[in-house]
């Protein structure tokens, strides 16, 4: 237990108990409850396994229990075909990544000889750099599945299948962001391996612009949302792959993401458990005097994702920049240029929520009579949203987060300074950034009414409104070929393998058949046959083989 | 060889002939003229004891004699020692013998347990076989209730032969050994009390046959007579090793030695039912009396085979490259060809002779490994797969027609046989799951040790033969076990008869003994199986000649 796990752990712990009480209210009238909250909890319980184990097969044993208790919740309304298959979808990934964590175990375990963290990170100066790549290569692997990254991401948005308290606490929160702890985790190692580290970062880069893009052209809040969450861890793997400079700011942008990530779920969930469980943004629409509670606190949230100033997910957003520029060279300025592209998106799909949702026209149907939820659930996004406000400035202001991670993870605190972030030619970009993004959105789903159909798009919408095309990629490259081996394969046990069982029984019972008349029932052809057998007796004594 | 009293200091004699008188062990003899002496005094019981009682009083007799003579055989297996030769070298008394006989005489006595098995008062066999059937005399004596009393007497003189059969260490003591054993047999299988026309067919062919396999086991004994100038065992087996007889030094005496061979395995591989010289089996063990069958396909194949055993370890066991290809052909024919020919039977005596053929075929290949794991994997083999059979001919002779009460061979008609008597079916399957070679049934562990033998000795591809072929077996004793659980039965389907209390008994020791053989068969193994180097040749635990005085003397 170091400082690192005590983060996740207070994260976890704190965000899941706001849940769990938020849940009380979601769920209270779900036959199913009991059951959600076994689930809920074995997931709790897990991912403190996952973040509490001191050698990595404890961490793979909470890594598979996360994604059982991620698969289960999923599939909660397991008779909704959608949320069986999303489920299924989810658990058949994760196994992907899940592969590339036990070989890269498995090559700790063999060659550097130990899988506590200790001990591998001790071997790691003595190991050869194709290992460390290899073993590097294969993390990065199993984070992608759990954190939903490229190429590995199609599940997430299938996920939201699963009731919302599920997508705010799993694949938002905390569960999706257990491919950042494990990076950050297994730092020593990515350190040792250059290469391994740019793949961290393009990865994360790539997986944060392609989410910015979905969450753009996506009507349904929570896959909105989903697509926000791909491109915020995106954006924490890249930082994670910068090294040590990275580290506190990645770690401490999840903590303020899992804060106003969570919140933000929480308030779509309000709101669809205002609007009859409707998920189409096009038909919501001026909620805001509907539901005043939700639409403060999802303002908050709001406020701090697209990084406002002052507000938690400016401090670390603004981290995270100052340290991928602070590295230097072509790749600094590259993945630097990328964060800054990327929370101009977040503030355009962002600021295209709150639009379509809050503000404007009334667009939903007679029939639906929009209220504020319960305190149950108002409660926890209430705290929520102070923790969005806040936290940032908490953990940022004065370098405190990253001197109560230093011992963990050995970093050289990355001196923040509030000035800085005015002064500096990104900082200044990343407002400039955030303004024009807020004012895209505003243009197009303010100022111009919001039509109930989404209307024909350009080939960019089109794109990342089929998620990028990523399940079609999946099932052209893995499925249709793996359908077309397994109906091979099963006309080859038809016809060959049955077949030759088939043909060799048949043949067995016809030559039985054929050597069954020898046996005539007359004495002398047995004594015919016996003849035979001598000369044969005969034959082989003379002719020895 | 002599058992002279070496210490006197004569030199022995080195062909089994000397001017005086032979010296006789009557210790180490006993067990033979125990059953010889029941046998005699059987016929003359037959002669003088009142009809009344009579089978009564064979009954105890045989049992006794058995008894008696399995309780020597106990006795001698210490005494013994290493081993010796007695009576003249004739015979040879060693552990390995010993164990072969007293398999015999436990299963005499099992198979004594059937063969006087009644069912409403009538036993199996003819109750008059000189009478033609379907005749008015023949029912006169059925209804007079006559019956062959004889049989006992029989079945003492054939287990007598079976003793001497494996304990021969001479050539001409084994043929009289043989015939010893066939003869009453030959008698027994043409008694049964139903179907006697087909009964006596069966007697016939087995006669025929059986003394046409003699004819050839004769001319080998002169053959190789020629060749080693003895017909004793340990004379020969130090011919073969220098080359033939003194007139043969130039070395070609080979193809005198190669007839004798080939001829006398062409005798022994007829008992035992090789392929080709099975064909015989099929036909006698569905034509004769079912207790019959039991004691053939048990008793008198560990008796053959301990035998044939004999014959190819101990006197030509130095010439293992002349005959151990022939081996090869006829272990693969006999497990190929039987395994195939069984698959399309459709009576169930006829598969288990079939079966029994196969089984011959998996035990040759230990056989043909020539080496002390062999012969201890092929005596376990024997002695497993005599109880077991035992216990499955016990349950054909409870199925039976509705109407005449005839055993009902027809597997189609065995449907439900699993719903209506569940004890036996389960008991039958047992028994076919260890033919098979089931884990946990001695089947297994036999099969197993002979293998293991055969690969050892280099024999791979002979083993890759003997699973396959197991493999097709598997088959046709699963379908048993498929008709009698999951066919639901057409019209009335066969009674089964109430197990008498002395059938009831051979079924449940051959329950008993499958299960103990294949669960815990390591104390067998241990202390009752001879056991060797590993690659040892078998003759260091069979004995030729006299290798120690034995303590009883």
């Amino acid at each position: 237990m170091d400082p690192l796990s005590i983060s996740f752990v207070l994260l976890i712990t704190f965000v899941g108990s706001l849940i769990h009480v938020y849940s009380l209210g979601y769920m209270a009238e779900d036959p199913g409850r009991r059951r959600f909250f076994a689930y809920l909890n074995l997931f709790v319980a897990a991912m403190l396994v996952l973040v509490l184990a001191d050698n990595f097969v404890l961490l793979f044993l909470g890594w598979e229990g996360v994604g059982l208790a991620s698969y289960l919740l999923i599939g909660f309304w397991q008779y909704k075909p959608t949320a069986a298959t999303a489920a299924k979808k989810a658990f058949l990934i994760n196994r992907v990544g899940d592969i590339g964590l036990l070989v890269a175990i498995m090559i700790m375990f063999t060659v550097l000889g130990a899988v506590s963290f200790s001990d591998v990170f001790a071997a790691v100066p003595g190991a050869s750099d194709g290992i460390l790549l290899a073993i590097g290569l294969l993390l990065l692997l199993g984070a992608c599945g759990k954190s939903a990254q490229l190429p590995l991401q199609a599940w997430l948005l299938d996920a939201m299948e699963g009731p919302t308290p599920v997508s705010a606490l799993i694949h938002a929160a905390t569960m999706v962001t257990a491919g950042v702890y494990l990076i950050v985790r297994a730092g020593p190692i990515f350190e040792g391996a250059p290469v391994a580290q740019t793949a961290v970062m393009t990865v994360g880069a790539a997986t944060m612009l392609a989410g910015g893009l979905i969450a753009s052209a996506k009507d349904d809040i929570k896959k909105s949302l989903a697509g926000s969450t791909m491109s915020q861890i995106g954006m924490m793997v890249l930082a994670a792959g910068l090294g040590p400079v990275g580290y506190v700011a990645a770690i401490a942008h999840l903590i303020t993401h899992g804060f106003f990530k969570a919140g933000l779920f929480l308030g779509a969930g309000s709101v669809m458990h205002g609007m009859n469980d409707d998920v189409d943004m096009r038909r919501y629409g001026g909620l805001a005097s509907k539901m005043p509670i939700t639409f403060a606190t999802f303002g908050l949230g709001y406020l701090a994702i697209i990084g406002v100033p002052f507000l938690s997910g400016w401090w670390t957003k603004e981290s995270i920049i100052s340290a991928a520029f602070g590295i230097g060279g072509t790749a600094g300025a590259v993945f630097g240029t990328a964060i800054i592209v990327g929370a101009a998106l977040t503030a355009f799909y962002m600021s295209r929520m709150v639009f379509m949702t809050f503000l404007g026209k009334k667009r939903w149907d007679d029939g639906v009579h929009p209220h504020e939820s319960p305190v149950s659930m108002t409660a926890p996004m209430v705290v929520l949203s102070i923790g969005s406000v806040a936290l940032g400035a908490f953990l940022v202001f004065g370098d405190r987060f990253a001197g109560f991670l230093a011992p963990a993870i050995g970093a050289e605190p990355h001196h923040f300074t509030v000035g800085h972030a005015f002064t500096a030619p990104y900082g200044i970009a990343a407002l400039v950034v955030l303004v024009l993004g807020v004012a895209l959105a505003w243009f197009m789903y303010l100022r111009k009414p919001v039509a109930r159909t989404a209307p024909k798009g350009n080939l960019v919408t089109n794109t990342a409104r089929n998620e990028l095309y990523g399940n079609e990629i999946n099932e052209g490259l893995f499925m249709r070929p793996g359908q077309v081996l397994t109906k091979a394969l099963v006309v080859i046990e038809d016809k060959v393998i049955d077949g030759a069982v088939n043909g060799l029984g048949a043949g067995v019972g016809d030559s039985s058949t054929g050597l069954g008349r020898t046996q005539t029932g007359f004495a002398r052809t047995y004594a015919l046959t016996m003849l035979i057998g001598a000369v044969i007796v005969a034959a082989t004594l003379v002719v020895r083989f | 060889m002599i058992p002279l009293n070496l210490a006197d200091g004569a030199p022995p004699a080195l062909h089994g002939v000397t001017e005086a008188p032979p010296v006789l062990d009557w210790w180490l003899l006993a067990p033979f003229l125990v059953l010889f002496g029941a046998g005699v005094l059987g016929v003359l019981l037959e002669a003088f004891w009142p009809k009344g009682s009579r089978r009564t009083a064979q009954i105890v007799l045989t049992a006794v004699a058995l008894l008696g003579a399995f309780l020597l055989l106990v006795l001698q297996v210490e005494a013994v020692g290493e081993g010796t030769t007695i009576a003249n070298g004739v015979l040879a008394v060693d552990r390995t013998v010993l164990f072969f006989q007293g398999t015999i005489t436990v299963l005499a006595l099992i198979s004594l347990m059937l063969i006087a098995e009644r069912r409403d008062g009538r036993d199996a066999f003819s109750a008059q076989a000189a009478t033609v059937p379907g005749s008015e005399e023949e029912r006169t004596h059925i209804l007079a209730g006559s019956q062959h009393t004889e049989v006992y007497p029989l079945v003492l003189f054939a287990v007598l032969g079976m003793l001497m059969f494996p304990a021969s260490n001479d050539f001409l003591v084994m043929f009289i050994a043989l015939e010893v054993m066939s003869l009453p047999l030959y008698l027994l299988c043409g008694l049964a009390r139903r179907r006697r026309l087909f009964s006596q067919e069966a007697a016939v062919k087995y006669f025929l046959l059986g003394a046409f396999s003699s004819a050839f086991f004769l001319f080998g004994i002169a053959m190789v007579y020629g060749y080693a100038g003895s017909v004793n065992f340990g004379v020969i087996r130090q011919a073969v090793e220098s080359g033939g007889a003194e007139i043969f030094q130039d070395g070609n005496g080979e193809p005198l030695l190669l007839m004798g061979v080939g001829l006398v395995a062409i005798g022994l591989l007829f008992k035992v039912g090789a392929v080709p010289f099975h064909n015989w089996k099929p036909d006698v063990y569905q034509g004769a009396p079912t207790p019959i069958t039991a004691l053939m396909a048990s008793c008198t194949l560990v008796a053959a085979f301990g035998a044939l055993l004999r014959v190819f370890f101990v006197p030509f066991g130095t010439s293992v490259e002349l005959w151990e290809p022939m081996l090869w052909t006829v272990a693969i024919l006999t497990m190929v060809v039987a395994a195939v020919v069984a698959v399309t039977q459709r009576d169930v005596k006829r598969l288990l002779a079939y079966s029994s053929v196969v089984h011959a075929g998996f035990i040759l290949t230990a056989v043909v490994a020539g080496s002390v794991e062999g012969l201890a994997g092929a005596m376990f083999y024997l002695a497993a797969y005599g109880f077991t059979t035992l216990g499955a001919f016990a349950v054909v002779t409870l199925v039976r027609t509705r109407d005449g009460g005839q055993e009902l061979g027809d597997l189609d008609k065995w449907a439900g046989l699993g719903r209506r008597s569940p004890g036996l079916a389960l008991a039958l399957s047992l028994f076919l799951l260890a033919f098979a070679g089931i884990p946990l049934t001695s089947g297994f562990i036999g099969k197993f040790a002979v293998f293991e033998a055969a690969v050892a000795a280099g024999a791979t591809p002979l083993v890759v033969v003997g699973v396959l072929s197991s493999a097709v077996t598997a088959y046709f004793y699963v379908r048993i076990i498929v008709v009698m659980f999951f066919r639901d039965s057409e019209g009335e389907g066969p009674t089964v008869a109430r197990a008498g209390m002395l059938t009831g008994s051979v079924i449940t020791v051959g329950v008993a003994a499958t299960l103990a053989l294949g669960i815990l068969p390591g104390a067998f193994l241990d202390t009752l199986l001879p056991s060797g180097e590993p690659g040892q040749e078998p003759a260091a635990v069979m004995v030729d000649q006299v290798t120690e005085v034995p303590t009883g003397e």
